[in-house]
């Protein structure tokens, strides 16, 4: 084999690695990529069941309430509309989570409609807000931009 | 006086910046082995830059011990209440202070490459220097045009704001300068590329120069990173050890092109081949760093680490990443071509299964580059997404399995051109244990397919890290190669832990009311009072948690959930309980209507296998450091020797001998 050869072929070796890895890349973001919704999206063109996707509103007032065990709350978050969204999450809320006030849940629709939340961001101190509340203030309803679209498609 | 003195330091240390830059560039003008009389500034310009800005950052240390609140940048992030070495390790734990500990760790190791490598010729060290002041006065620039860490407030405030509650603790003290100097190492690194490339030197020679400056930031990054990730395990309280988060995600890629670049240098000192590979992955490494400090520092990320959200630095930073990378990448591409051909080698040989090594970690560095910059596209184009686990764990678990397999092998091979058939024992020896443990573990219980996998793999890269050293007499064997198995070793480990957190840990989340009794694993922990406690800074509630393992004797654990009084805010103090075979993690929640307190619990067996391996990998590059080293010492002694005695023969008048090779 050639000098020239050999030098060619790594370079081939290395292009079709980093574009492939690429394309690899491309691909499962369009599926994994963790869509923002708001709750009148989720309303009217829900997610799969099961499919990792992040919800964000208020907090509904009167609507938080803890089961039996402790732990287990269930709320439901509302945005621009009348649209409400039932949200399950066990685990220890964070400081900020009260009525009236922003939430960001992490998690998936279940069959049953409900939005099992695996996590929740809430607004966290004056420095460190999830970047989905900025802005919003305690009163003002969910005034995320109504353009923050769904999907990509 | 302190900050202006400190102010003046860092104008005088930038006023040399241009100096070393010019007087470097002079040396580029020089006909081979003479001297431009312009040239011999730009070494000492680097020693005394390196001296002014390490002068500055004290001084801003010094206005950090005392408080001094007429500096603004003190009076908006420190306290006078502040425990003091959390008002030292606030130096850093903002946006200004932290970019002056990063020119000044980039000064200091331009100083000491130039007051201590004398191997390399002076055309290429003044161009590396060139590069190295280039590089110093970009930041500079942005220290003293848009964040002087030293500007005085009109009227002295009376009392600090405080620092982030999160950040005092003690992870901020050793993480982000260790991962600074890492960062910093690597810019020595591509100044070193760029002035051979320049130059036309990429040789075995210049790789030995340029080996202990990439092995240390590796090894200082290695440990940043594993610090990094202990203080977010423990501190946020969220259990999880690594996030994907897009600023964890800063810190990885330098590594992943480092420890490419680490291998790849050793293939250029040891055999002379991946020359131009070499140099790019030189300029990529860090490039990497200087993204990284652009996400971190820019503010385009909402983040724990993002003290500035100033569009005029991000736009700064930006212009510096542009400029450098493209800067770099241009010459790269100008002069690759005179780059002669190194020596050739075939697929199945060492330097093929580093080759293959590197490609998969590019691979996996452009998975993670991807998707850390997936939501920044995205968000330009007012669709809202973030990239978790779900992409990164499969998608870079792709390239990181073939790779862990080439690197169990890799070692065993002959350099140049080897059989398979060779090793055919050790492979067959190694896929046994693989398989093996893999259908235990499945047998014994359910387990997610990628835990399961990196234990097999952690099983046979374990043995498969000691095979270099059979047959091999161990008191001979160099250190640099105790420090490869011994990294290698720590990765086996690293993966072990991993594996076992992912698969075998174990949570409960219960409402316990004082006196209740739960359970998680083989420990029943009991919770026994919460009561308020106060600290300097803050008060807390405390509860008081007994653990007892299989019935024996039980601990105290004391998770707090603690508030802060300036700034305003809580956080939660996890406690841990390390044994030997993991640890019990414990965090205290918030209090039902009825009384009863959260908590939450898990049981992460062999969890801190994760840094053990992680110490691991660091210690086994500075043994190699060392090793390397000692060895460059020996042989200048040992040519210092033979040259004398050559003079002396010479100066006798008889016939000089001829060297032996």
């Amino acid at each position: 084999m050639k000098a020239k050869h050999q030098r060619l072929i790594l370079v081939v070796i290395a292009l079709v690695a980093i574009i492939g890895a690429g394309l690899l890349a491309a691909w499962s973001l369009r599926n994994q990529a963790n869509y923002f919704y708001l709750p009148e999206q989720m309303a009217a063109t829900p997610p799969e069941v099961g499919q990792a996707v992040r919800l964000g509103g208020m907090v509904q007032a009167g609507s938080i309430k803890t089961e039996a065990d402790g732990v287990t709350v269930n709320f439901m978050v509302t945005g621009n509309t009348a649209d409400a969204i039932p949200v399950r999450y066990s685990g220890i809320l964070p400081d900020l989570f009260v009525e009236n006030s922003g939430v960001v849940a992490e998690g998936s629709l279940g069959p049953n409609g409900v939005f099992m939340a695996t996590n929740l961001l809430a607004k966290h101190d004056e420095n460190y807000v999830p970047k989905e509340l900025e802005g919003m203030g305690t009163q003002q309803a969910a005034k995320m931009a109504a353009d923050t679209t769904v999907g990509l498609d | 006086m302190i900050a202006e003195i400190g102010l003046a330091a860092l104008w005088l240390a930038a006023a040399l910046a241009v100096l070393q830059m010019v007087s470097g560039a002079f040396a580029l003008k020089a006909a081979e082995g003479e001297v431009n009389p312009l040239a011999i500034y730009a070494r000492p310009a680097a020693v005394v830059q390196a001296f002014l800005a390490v002068l500055a950052f004290a001084l801003l240390l010094w206005a950090f011990a005392i408080t001094d609140l007429s500096i603004k940048l003190v009076a908006s992030n420190s306290h006078s209440m502040k425990p003091l070495v959390y008002k030292l390790t606030g130096t850093w734990g903002n946006h200004e202070g932290s970019m002056l500990l990063w020119v000044g760790v980039l000064a200091a190791s331009g100083g000491l490459l130039a007051a201590f490598e004398r191997r390399l010729p002076e055309r290429t060290m003044g161009a590396t220097l060139a590069v190295q002041g280039f590089v110093a006065l970009g930041f500079y620039a942005f220290l003293l045009l848009s964040s002087n860490p030293f500007e005085r407030l009109p009227v002295p405030a009376m009392e600090g704001t405080g620092l982030n509650p999160l950040l005092q603790d003690i992870g901020l003290a050793i993480h982000p300068p260790t991962l600074y100097a890492g960062y910093v190492g690597l810019s020595v690194a591509f100044s070193l590329a760029m002035g051979a490339l320049l130059t036309n030197q990429v040789n075995p020679a210049f790789a030995r120069v340029l080996r202990p400056w990439v092995l240390g930031a590796w090894v200082l990054l290695t440990f940043g990173i594993a610090a990094g990730s202990y203080w977010a395990y423990y501190e946020l309280g969220w259990g999880g050890w690594w996030f994907w988060d897009p600023v964890e995600n800063a810190s990885l890629m330098p590594w992943l092109a480092a420890t490419a670049l680490m291998h790849s240098v050793s293939v250029l000192a040891a055999r002379d081949a991946l020359r131009t590979w070499t140099i790019m992955l030189g300029v990529l490494a860090f490039s990497m760093s200087m993204l990284g400090t652009f996400l971190v520092r820019s503010g385009v990320l909402t983040s724990v680490h993002a003290f500035a959200v100033d569009p005029e630095r991000g736009a700064f930073i930006l212009v510096l990443l542009l400029l450098y990378i493209g800067g770099a990448f241009t010459i790269f591409a100008l002069r690759a071509g005179a780059v002669a051909e190194g020596k050739r080698f075939s697929f199945s040989s060492r330097e093929g299964a580093l080759v293959f090594n590197n490609v998969m970690l590019s691979a996996i560095l452009a998975i993670v580059l991807l998707g850390t910059l997936y939501p920044l596209v995205t968000e330009a184009f007012d669709v809202r997404v973030s990239v978790g686990p779900p992409y990164f764990n499969p998608a870079s678990a792709i390239f990181a399995v073939p790779m862990f397999l080439v690197m169990a092998v890799g070692p065993l091979l002959r350099w140049k051109e080897d059989k398979p058939a060779r090793i055919q024992f050790e492979m067959l020896m190694l896929a046994a244990v693989l398989i093996a443990v893999i259908a235990v573990t499945a047998m014994v219980g359910d387990y997610p397919f990628l835990p399961l996998l990196g234990l097999g793999l952690a099983a046979a890269l374990a043995l498969a890290s000691f095979l270099p050293l059979r047959g091999r007499k161990l008191a001979r064997v160099p250190l640099a190669t105790w420090g490869m198995v011994l990294a290698h070793f720590g990765v086996a480990v690293s993966l072990f832990g991993m594996a076992c957190e992912g698969a075998f840990s174990q949570e409960r989340l219960a409402a316990v009311a004082p006196g209740g009794t739960e359970q998680v694993g083989d420990f029943s922990f009991t919770l026994q009072s919460v009561t308020p406690v106060a600290g300097p800074n803050w008060t807390a509630l405390e509860a008081r948690i007994a653990v007892s393992r299989d019935g024996g004797e039980p601990v105290i654990l004391v998770p707090q959930a603690r508030n802060f009084w300036s700034p305003q805010q809580s956080t939660s103090e996890s406690a841990l309980l390390t044994r030997w075979d993991g640890q019990l993690y414990a965090v205290l929640g918030n209090q039902a209507a009825d009384g009863r307190w959260q908590i939450r619990m898990w049981w992460k067996p062999f969890v801190t296998f994760i840094w053990y391996g992680a110490l691991l990998i660091s210690l086994g590059g500075i043994l190699a450091i060392v090793g390397r080293v000692r060895v460059d010492v020996k042989r200048r002694h040992a040519s210092e020797v033979g040259e004398e005695r050559r003079a002396d023969l010479a100066a006798l008048g008889a016939a000089a001998p001829v060297p032996a090779e």
